[in-house]
């Protein structure tokens, strides 16, 4: 298996959207290999004809009657929020004006 | 009479019926022990003394007027922190989510209070369940109340802790890869994880969906059945959750494990696992030959691969569901981010300890083009065979017993720094979680003071078999003593 390189550890924390300053990212790529390196005995496996499973028990969709019901008050559910105007949650501008 | 922190849950519940004491009196005996004990064991996140008095003050006034009372009115509990409940802080020991109140009750939190359940207060995890010891908390760790420079186990340290030394006589937990059954052999206590769906997760925060399971916590099995009890109970809001009435678990306990038919997996017994630890079991196996069960070694080739697949399995989840911590809807903001991303990253970097991004960066990386098939599907194929191994057994066994936990309680600090150390705490427990079965941890014995925990592993649904076979062991077998001395 292949091991995990600095501008890898980059990359998914990119993905992760953490911030990781140059010795976190170090100390990550050497734990995370010694991790991965764990995962290298799966490959001995013979798993050709094996399917996966995803889930424990073979549950298939479950459905309700569509019929509505009351949401959870919306003043409650801002009121978690680190910043909350009117009904909206308030972020950092995304769109640029220019 | 005993003090009234000392009694089972089914004690008080005959003498709060029996008009003996009211739930007043139980609710504060527990305050008192935890006002007493928690500032050395530090097992609790928030007390809630104000929502337990007026919760057992509610029952006394029920019971006054002649109404009847549900089956736990007035008996305390303690809810792990990642349990939402409205109004109460919910922090999944996790600096991110600050002291955020949910908009709702968990299931799981609104079935033990409708059982008439006193919420005596949330116990510490560590980080969004993702460790054995609660040394990853965001918040502190818990002691053991058997020796208090040893971890309790973890993630659900702080509810093993709180019913180990008495602060309440139940407690919940959730059981990812052993989250309770490993805390509860460390504390010398009984915990259960039933059977995957068995318990709703709804309002359960998220760690790994596909193998995250509510179950009780207490000091004996009898105690358990009746958390479990109202527990059990199917429900619409979680899809999982199986449309299958629980049977009387309490019925179950009859006592008699006669032709009972155990299997005793060898992996389990492996290097790594203590010789002490395989002595007890061994002698908790003994015992059971005695009360007429029959055993027989068997085994489970692929249980040495499920720590492996659980740390591709688990992370992967846990990556997609602590996506939505990014500090927009609840809990903390960085608030120096000059554009949304920089809020997401900053945020997450403030808020989430080291084990969490660890997981979330391996769960990531497990889910990645052009590695997914390698890891992730890897992992799901591997645990088809483990959860195969599990079926065959059933063919044969109606349990399965093994040690909970390779060691007894290890010293705080002892493992940090060793990125494998802590996650091998996990090897008896993580298949079980992979196949969707039941297990039970309760004490089997002694080493130098620290209690040992003896797994019993039910087929899906038969938590009443396992629940038996647990009681019968617990009643013959008579450990004593149960309660640890915490002397200063």
């Amino acid at each position: 298996m292949p091991r995990l390189t600095l501008a890898e550890v980059e990359h998914v924390a990119l993905l992760s959207r953490l911030r990781l300053t140059e010795t976190e990212k170090q100390k990550l790529a050497d734990d995370l290999n010694v991790i991965l390196q764990q995962f290298d005995r799966l490959q001995a496996v013979d798993t050709r004809e094996v399917p996966p499973t995803a889930h424990a028990m073979t549950l298939t969709n479950v459905f309700r009657a569509d019929t509505a019901r009351p949401s959870l008050p919306r003043a409650e559910l801002l009121h978690g929020a680190p910043e909350a105007r009117d009904e909206f949650f308030v972020v950092p501008r995304v769109v640029d004006t220019e | 009479m005993a003090e009234l922190w000392e009694l089972s849950a089914a004690a008080l519940r005959a003498a709060i019926g029996r008009g003996e004491v009211s739930c007043h009196e139980v609710a504060q005996a527990h305050l008192d022990r935890c006002a007493a004990l928690d500032p050395r064991v530090r097992a609790f996140v928030t007390l809630t003394p104000g929502t337990a008095l007026a919760q057992a003050d509610h029952w006394d006034a029920a019971r006054a007027r002649g109404e009847a009372l549900p089956p736990l009115a007035g008996i305390p509990i303690a809810l792990k922190d990642n349990f939402c409940t409205r109004g109460i802080r919910t922090t999944c020991s996790s600096k991110i989510l600050g002291d955020w109140q949910p908009p709702y009750d968990a299931t799981a939190t609104r079935l033990v209070r409708e059982a008439g359940c006193v919420l005596l207060g949330k116990t510490n995890l560590d980080e969004f369940a993702m460790g054995s010891s609660t040394e990853n908390s965001g918040l502190f760790t818990t002691r053991n109340p058997w020796d208090l420079d040893r971890v309790p186990g973890g993630s659900s340290g702080g509810s093993a802790a709180a019913v180990a030394a008495c602060m309440s006589p139940l407690a919940t937990g959730s059981d990812t890869g052993g989250s309770i059954r490993q805390p509860a052999a460390l504390c010398g206590v009984v915990g259960m994880k039933p059977t995957y769906g068995r318990v709703s997760r709804y309002g359960l925060v998220a760690f790994a969906s596909s193998l995250d399971q509510i179950g009780p916590f207490a000091r004996s099995v009898e105690d358990a059945a009746l958390l479990l009890q109202a527990l059990a109970v199917p429900d619409p809001l979680d899809s999982t959750s199986l449309p299958v009435e629980a049977p009387d678990y309490r019925a179950a306990l009859t006592g008699d494990v006669r032709g009972l038919r155990i299997g005793v997996p060898r992996e389990y017994f492996a290097e790594g696992v203590h010789e002490t630890v395989r002595t007890a079991v061994r002698r908790a196996l003994d015992l059971f030959c005695d009360l007429g069960a029959t055993v027989e070694e068997t085994s489970t080739p692929h249980a040495e691969y499920g720590l492996a697949c659980y740390y591709i399995i688990a992370p992967a989840e846990a990556s997609s569901n602590l996506a939505r911590y990014d500090g927009v809807r609840y809990g903390i903001r960085a608030d120096n981010a000059r554009d949304v991303i920089g809020m997401f990253e900053e945020t997450r970097d403030l808020g989430f300890g080291d084990e969490v991004k660890h997981r979330i960066m391996l769960g990531t990386y497990a889910l990645s083009a052009g590695y997914y098939d390698a890891y992730y599907d890897k992992a799901l194929r591997v645990r088809t065979l483990v959860k195969q191994d599990f079926e065959r057994c059933w063919e044969r066994y109606d349990v399965l017993v093994a040690p909970t936990s390779p060691e007894v309680a290890f010293r705080i600090g002892e493992k940090a720094g060793d990125p494998l150390a802590m996650k091998l705490s996990d090897i008896c427990t993580i298949p079980v979680n992979m196949a969707g079965n039941c297990a039970i941890s309760l004490p089997c014995g002694f080493q130098d003071g620290l209690p040992i925990g003896l797994q019993i592993i039910g087929k899906s649904l038969d938590e009443a078999t396992v629940l038996r076979a647990a009681h019968a062991y617990e009643q013959a077998a008579n450990w004593q003593p149960r309660v640890p001395s915490l002397s200063p």
